[in-house]
């Protein structure tokens, strides 16, 4: 609806990469957009999803955890039901198919709290593609169990030893691998940043979510919800089910992102809430920089949401006015964490519990009237580790 | 328009290549900087990049990485990058910035190009500013009588190169490989047929940077090539001494070799 012909939402958005890459991802537009029309190409997928992801992911109303967001109605959407156990395994399955489309045999990706690798490296042992996936060094120690089912899967796992060891190193790495590569090889992005396409071709693949929420919703409740609400680290999961709804003018778009110990201490990963806009990874979007136009390293105790850019769309989404964005600290996602373990028997990712703590809050602001459309993008076994030292478990 | 065509008329008609160093601003401190500068003047380079250090720098590998970091952490910005370019054309030679496109869009497009000109620099190499995106940047350099020098890559298509090249002024640079910067134990045979490529296109002199290191490769690139670059090789002269002293030295000595290395 909103992006032109080379990926521009608004003034953010676009292409910001060597000159090497361009044929690259000039052949990847191509592929997407013939794809997108291709009922064969879809079919495969959606096929894919039904007999492998697990989709549609259901919907769980969650009324014990409603009792500490101001009553609200809560439906939570259960992307950590899909296989390999967040939202990620929508984009990468689609990629991996292009990628095969394109005859091309190694992916690369990159990975925060390691969701996007090891659905990456799934995808490659499913699809027999060459998978190896960058992750900071940093973040390999954080998510140690998730480096050992990427390589249980049969992917390489480099760690990243430049810059602050986390995300936005592993970006940098891999684009460096995809221009020496790039013949040979596709980058599978995990999240809507990046140049053109990878911000709206990122987005289609996820659009699944919203478009079965949306139906879900109607057929639950008999009407659309009043916020839908997500976290934001690059902003897939958070794009996938707020873009059904852009159009729908009463349905609020809030988006969560990683306060850290606070947007005002400086120590946080939100990018739209403490950042401003410039041009990191090859988009122009919001970014955490200081006054040379230097990446500031990002904090939070959520490895898949630290990350000091976001995806160009949101940007624009939040400059009309037609989403917004809030930041939720380390403490409040940890304390949504918490509730939802124990008054609903889930528990999620620590990315997700930022979406939980925005549902309280919110819920509380709107009452027991409104309904809210949680995206539960991924579960937290991945992070019981992290969890466990955070409320002094013992292992 | 600048000095940078004046340095291509003179070194065709001495039926040699440019030699052009890079060395990232602030590396390993600013004075040192402008030293090792001095040092690659001295020992025959004909231009100077100036690299702008920046905290991510995807085209780059581990040897201006490292470089890059390390000027950070002194604090290197915007101010000293002037600095060093203005202090650099005081040496006598034309001299460019090279940066990632976000502290240029960080400092403000137009002022980025006039705060150049005002310090005499030349013009500014953008690796990661795609010609789509570059209409403001393009006016600002215009109207502050700049050069704007853009890479193009091995991979750029027949119908692309062209659109490319055409708006480059200076020089066209032409990435030797596909790859980020670093020294190699050969030059790709890619850098040939690209500079042919280039040079149907424009009559804008083509200088090849990525992966030169040596008088021997230097001297096969100039066979073919107006300018030749190179960075990572004079950088590790740097990172490799013990002292400060046997760096400049080497720097110079480098550079040495690699200006008789350019001459045909
Ligand atoms: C479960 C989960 N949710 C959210 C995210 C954040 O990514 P995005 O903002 O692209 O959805 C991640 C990233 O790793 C994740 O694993």
């Amino acid at each position: 609806m909103i992006e032109d012909f080379v990926g521009h939402f608004g003034p953010y958005g676009g292409r910001f990469v060597p000159e090497a890459l361009i044929g690259a991802l000039d052949e990847l537009t191509a592929a997407h957009e013939s794809a997108k029309n291709d009922p064969e190409f879809q079919k495969t997928l959606s096929d894919l999803h039904r007999t492998y992801t697990g989709r549609p992911s259901i919907m769980t109303e969650a009324p014990r955890f409603a009792e500490h967001a101001g009553n609200a109605r809560i439906f939570l959407k259960r992307e950590d039901l899909n296989h390999t156990g967040s939202h990620k395994i929508n984009n990468v399955l689609g990629q991996a198919l292009l990628t095969k489309r394109m005859g091309k045999k190694r992916i690369i990706a990159e990975t925060g709290a390691g969701q996007h690798g090891v659905a990456s490296a799934t995808a490659a042992a499913l699809m027999g593609l060459e998978c190896v996936v960058y992750m900071g060094e940093e973040d390999t120690k954080r998510q140690s169990l998730n480096v050992a089912r990427m390589k249980l899967l049969g992917a390489q796992v480099v760690p990243v030893t430049q810059g602050s060891r986390t995300l936005k190193d592993a970006i940098n790495e891999a684009m460096r691998d995809w221009v020496t590569n790039v013949a040979t090889t596709h980058y599978l992005l995990g999240t809507v940043a990046g140049p053109h396409p990878f911000p709206t071709m990122v987005r289609d693949f996820h659009r699944v979510i919203g478009v079965e929420s949306r139906a879900q919703m109607l057929e639950l409740t008999g009407r659309l919800p009043d916020a839908v609400l997500a976290c934001v680290g690059g902003g897939s999961n958070a794009i996938g089910i707020f873009h059904p709804f852009i159009d729908d003018a009463g349905v609020r778009l809030i988006g969560l992102e990683a306060g850290g110990d606070g947007v005002a201490t400086g120590r946080h990963a939100a990018t739209i809430s403490g950042g401003t806009p410039g041009v990191l990874h090859g988009t122009r979007s919001y970014v955490l920089q200081d006054v040379n136009g230097q990446t500031v390293e990002s904090h939070s105790i959520s490895a898949g949401l630290d990350y000091p850019g976001v995806g160009p769309e949101h940007a624009f989404l939040s400059d009309i006015g037609r989403a917004e964005y809030r930041a939720i600290t380390d403490a409040q996602a940890m304390e949504a964490f918490s509730i939802l373990c124990k008054t609903e028997g889930i528990i999620p990712a620590i990315e997700t519990a930022h979406a939980l703590a925005g549902a309280m809050i919110v819920g509380r602001e709107l009452g027991p009237k409104a309904n809210l459309l949680i995206n539960l993008s991924g579960r937290g076994d991945k992070d019981v580790q992290t969890a466990a030292d955070y409320f002094g478990i013992p292992l | 328009m600048t000095q940078l065509s004046d340095l291509f008329i003179k070194t065709k008609s001495e039926n040699r290549a440019a030699l052009i160093g890079y060395m990232p601003a602030g590396f390993p401190t600013k004075d040192e900087c402008i030293m090792a500068i001095k040092a690659m003047v001295a020992g025959g380079v004909d231009a100077v990049e100036i690299g702008y250090p920046y905290s991510d720098p995807v085209m780059d590998g581990p040897v201006i990485q490292a470089a890059a970091e390390l000027a950070l952490s002194n604090g290197t910005g915007a101010s000293d990058v002037f600095d060093i370019l203005e202090a650099t054309v005081a040496m006598g030679v034309p001299a460019v910035v090279m940066t990632y496109w976000n502290p240029i869009e960080r400092f403000g497009v137009e002022n980025f190009a006039n705060e150049i000109a005002k310090r005499g620099g030349s013009g500014v190499i953008t690796p990661d500013l795609t010609i789509e995106e570059s209409s403001g940047w393009k006016s600002a350099c215009e109207s502050a009588g700049i050069n704007r020098i853009y890479v193009v890559a091995p991979s750029s298509s027949e119908e692309r190169l062209p659109k490319v090249a055409s708006e480059c002024s200076g020089f066209v640079y032409a990435a030797s490989l596909m790859g980020v910067t670093g020294t190699r134990n050969s030059v790709s045979g890619n850098a040939r047929s690209l500079v042919e490529r280039v040079k149907k296109a424009t009559d804008t002199p083509v200088s090849v940077g990525l992966g030169v290191s040596t008088k021997d490769q230097a001297h096969e690139v100039a066979a073919y090539a107006d300018g030749v670059i190179v960075g990572s090789a004079f950088i590790r002269q740097l990172q490799e001494s013990s002292s400060m002293g046997e760096g400049l030295e080497r720097v110079e000595k480098l550079a040495r070799d690699l200006s008789e290395g350019v001459r045909r």
